[in-house]
């Protein structure tokens, strides 16, 4: 094992620049980067646990995005009734998360391949639904949360850099627990089961518990992500979870790379910043190449960022991790 | 036969139209070799899966060590101690070697709901996986990806892994399926020494290495068996002979 | 009694229309074995294409007629453009790749026809409600729909059933290699395939033009309900899909618009009208939900898969 290598200078020097976001923030009183940077933060949770599950279990989930709207509508929903002590609303959303997961788990994994796929897509967009009728709770509008959780006074999440750091810790947290669950025995069977599950069931694993333990596992730490990204935008809404957020899931970890635990924080990273950038640039080269003003064109990056996907999948399966590390998948 | 270690009574098997197990008794008993011959499609790999728990018989029972297991998962059986390899090599072709061994061995260590400690480097998981890839010869392929191995090594895994899990009897599907003259004999060295140390339902294309090995011979045609005895029984058996025995060669082409 | 019979005939309508996005869909999947999120554009892509050449032709059935070509068409570009080349990857390939093309096919659309949303008028023949069973009206526009799907349903069975090109088809899904050794150049079918569903779908999309706004997005989430209609039907079977699509249709409506009377026998009315909304539309998904439990391979699986 060596540890100076390219791939893990520049995670390095991305944790690094993610600590020290804020400061920056804070000194050149670009206020924007920071919003933008706690939403990368947060996504990129969602796209750790996502890759838990899909990267290391195999389970192509398509309905992860339901867990970012459950974490979010049930902190939103008690903060509306008046129960604003995070010291409820975490654990609560959390344990909603994992019941959804539980039960939808299990019904889909008694499934394979592309149905697997197909039903979490739409048991996620039973959930949107479901959101989209709550009108006590804005319905298809949304709902604005005019509280952030409370925690005592010990924490004020009102405080942007504070808040910032609440989603960071969380962040390496989920980082750390990913990495933790993948090396031990559990994860063992979980990678076990993604290679050759027949083969797992003969040498002795009841592979079906373990897999929908990860999925329960995973489908928590997404519910934080949830919470976390509701405080952040005072407001949550059934789009939340529309099945393309889903979909941005994925893209995260496979543009990143699911073969490691890291990847997909750098595909949210990369992703995110792209979806900021691409118009800019678009229109910058745009202009260049047509000497007029090409302001325009900065709504059609989707344009080249769909195309840029096909072309991920057909030659950098690794993701960024791979290219980093040199290793190509498929 | 009390005795007995694995007892199939009278089980039967359709997929559609064909008979893959037709009312099948058959028995393995402590220490012995009991080996099932029969042409391509008679049903032995069938017969296999019911035995390991991957296909569920349409009637009939399977009892081992005087447990009924015909309702039992796959995983239950194995572990109870039936130990089975594949025909079709069936490894985690994208791990190394070790790993795939190491998987076989963690089972015995009771459930694997744990979260947290490193099983990487656990020696109550590396120690024995070693000592199985050593008995079939891998040891210094221990650090090599599966998928980069010959076919003739992925046999052997095969072999270690249905050892590591601890058996209490094994089950090999064909270990010797499209080995070289060379490596075919090494194999049979191998189960002569494995023979000493477990019992094994062992099916085989090989009759020189049938012969060799088995106490006892099973010879399976359309799902039946026809006859079943000691190798000098059988190779005297007219039925067989006929069935079987006599068109070799045109059997053995696609072995 | 009036009122169930119309719902029933929506339900019914909604069910063809979802039949013929999830005939292309499974036929695509049974076959190539793709997964093509990007079904829903052609839905779309059939919906803006009706809009442009009936305003053009000023005709509607002209029109219909040219989007159709033009649908097929597309379908079969991008077939040999980009889909050709994950044929044979796995499904979470599939997933990226056609997720890309949504993204991609969203922002062309915008490009082309702009932001704003579109109509389709119909002629006035269309226009007027039937009395076709006394007493009881309903929109021609909708029993035309009814008959059109129908009628595509049934040659869409003919085809696959009787006639060479679906011999081929069956065999694909089936037999690959044999196809190859007879010599059909099985390239060229994949990319037939794959056109009749984009123009099935297309079809559906331009035969909802006139009822709904032709807008960007409006394949997705109707995408999704033909998958739930696969799921049940199970995955590469015709037949399942028709059936499962009917049922889908059937229950999503007549749910809507019954349930929460049917509440209120059980609960208050305060909370039968909270309730009843969620609970409608949830149940098509907790149908999903027992057929899984019952049949985790669709009601219908399809031979050999
Ligand atoms: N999953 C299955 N579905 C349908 N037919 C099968 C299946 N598995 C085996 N068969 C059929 O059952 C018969 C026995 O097959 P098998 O047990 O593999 O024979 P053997 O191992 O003796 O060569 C064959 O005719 C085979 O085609
Ligand atoms: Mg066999």
């Amino acid at each position: 094992m060596r540890f100076v290598t390219v791939r893990n200078i520049v995670v390095a020097a991305l944790l690094i620049f993610l600590a020290l976001v804020p400061i920056y923030s804070t000194m050149s009183g670009n206020m924007f980067l920071m919003t933008l940077f706690t939403r990368i933060v947060i996504l990129a949770i969602a796209a750790v646990s996502l890759n838990l599950i899909m990267g290391f279990g195999g389970m192509v989930s398509f309905g992860h995005a339901a867990y970012l709207g459950i974490g979010g509508y049930v902190f939103g929903s008690m903060a509306t009734e008046g129960i604003t002590s995070g010291f409820i609303q975490w654990p609560l959303a959390l344990a909603v998360c994992a019941l959804f997961a539980l039960i939808t788990g299990a019904l889909s994994l008694r499934t394979r391949g592309v149905y697997f796929i197909m039903i979490t897509l739409a048991f996620a967009q039973m959930i949107y639904y479901v959101a989209v009728s709550l009108d006590k709770y804005g319905g298809d509008d949304g709902l604005t949360i005019y509280t952030r959780s409370q925690f005592a006074g010990l924490i004020d999440l009102s405080n942007r850099v504070v808040f910032y750091y609440v989603c960071f810790a969380s962040l390496l947290g989920a980082i750390y627990l990913v990495w933790r669950i993948v090396n031990s025995r559990f994860g063992m069977v979980i990678q076990g089961a993604r290679s050759n599950d027949r083969r797992m069931q003969s040498i002795g694993f009841p592979t079906y518990r373990y897999r929908l333990t990860c999925f329960v596992i995973a489908g928590m730490m997404c519910g934080l992500a949830g919470v976390l990204l509701a405080n952040q935008a005072d407001f949550i809404s059934p789009a939340t979870m529309h099945w393309t957020r889903s979909g941005d899931l994925i893209v995260m970890a496979v543009l990143g790379g699911m073969g490691s635990v890291i990847g997909p924080v750098l595909g949210a990273v990369a992703l995110l910043v792209l979806e900021e950038t691409l118009p800019h640039i678009i229109s910058v080269i745009g202009g260049a190449l047509t000497g007029q003003s090409m302001a325009a064109a900065r709504e059609y990056w989707a344009l080249v960022l769909g195309p840029m996907l096909l072309l991920v999948v057909l030659f950098a399966r690794g993701g960024i991790d791979g290219i980093l590390t040199g290793r190509h998948r498929g | 036969m009390a005795d007995a270690l694995l007892k199939v009574e009278g089980i039967s098997k359709r997929f559609g139209g064909v008979v893959a197990s037709d009312n099948i008794h058959i028995d393995v008993r402590p220490g012995e070799l009991h080996a099932i011959i029969g042409p391509n499609g008679a049903g032995k790999t069938t017969l296999i899966g019911q035995l390991a728990g991957e296909l569920a018989p349409d009637s009939g029972h399977i009892y081992f060590d005087g447990q009924d297991i015909t309702a039992q998962p796959a995983p239950v059986r194995a572990a109870l101690g039936l130990a089975r390899s594949f025909q079709i090599t069936s490894l985690f072709l994208d791990f190394k070697a070790l790993t795939n061994v190491v998987l076989a061995v963690q089972p015995n260590l009771g459930h694997s709901f744990h979260f947290w400690a490193d099983a990487r480097n656990e020696p109550a998981l590396i120690e024995p996986a070693l000592a199985a890839l050593k008995r079939v010869g891998l040891e210094h392929r221990a650090a090599v990806t599966v998928a980069n191995m010959s076919h003739g090594e992925h046999r052997q895994l095969e072999l270690a892994m249905a050892i590591a899990n601890r058996p209490r009897l094994l089950l090999l599907d064909e270990p010797m399926a499209g080995l070289g003259p060379e490596e075919s004999s090494r194999m049979v060295a191998m189960l002569r020494e494995l023979k000493r140390e477990y019992p094994i339902l062992l099916v085989e294309h090989d009759m020189e290495a049938v012969f060799a090995l088995a106490d006892r011979i099973t010879v399976l045609v359309y799902g039946r068996v026809i006859a079943s005895g000691d190798p000098a029984t059988i190779r005297a058996n007219a039925e067989v002979r006929d069935a079987y025995l006599g068109e070799q060669d045109e059997e053995f082409v696609d072995g | 009694m009036l009122l169930f019979i119309e719902q029933c005939l929506n339900g019914i309508q909604l069910g063809l229309l979802l039949f013929l996005l999830a005939a292309g869909l499974t036929l695509v999947f049974g076959i190539m074995d793709l997964v093509n999120l990007a079904h829903g554009s052609l839905y779309m892509l059939g919906a803006y294409f009706a809009a442009t050449f009936t305003a053009l032709t000023g005709t509607f059935i002209g029109g219909i007629f040219l989007a159709l070509i033009a649908t097929l068409l597309v379908g079969m570009a991008v077939e040999v453009i980009a889909l050709r080349r994950l044929y044979g990857r796995d499904h979470l390939d599939h997933v990226l790749g056609t997720f890309g093309l949504i993204l991609f096919s969203n922002e062309m659309v915008r490009l082309i026809w702009g932001p704003a949303g579109l109509r389709v008028a119909l002629p006035d023949w269309l226009l007027r409600p039937v009395e076709f069973i006394p007493g009881v009206f309903y929109p021609s526009y909708r029993l035309l729909i009814i008959a059109v799907a129908l009628a595509v349903a049934g040659l869409l069975y003919f085809m696959v059933m009787r006639t060479r090109i679906g011999m081929l088809i069956r065999a694909g899904a089936s037999n690959r290699e044999m196809i190859s050794a007879l010599g059909i150049n099985i390239k060229l079918l994949y990319t037939f395939v794959f056109g009749i569903g984009a123009a099935l779908a297309g079809l559906a999309g331009m035969m909802q033009a006139p009822i709904l706004t032709v807008q960007i997005g409006m394949g997705e989430n109707i995408l999704i309900l033909a998958f739930v209609v696969i799921i049940i039907g199970g995955i590469g079977s015709i037949r399942g899909a028709f059936v499962a699509a009917i049922l889908v249709g059937l229950i999503d409506t007549v749910g809507r618009s019954f349930l929460p009377e049917i509440l209120k026998l059980f609960l208050s009315n305060q909370a039968a009208s909270t309730a009843a909304p969620a609970l409608s539309s949830m149940l098509i998904y907790i149908v999903m939900a027992a057929v899984l439990v019952l049949r985790p391979q669709g009601l219908f699986p399809a031979a050999g898969k």
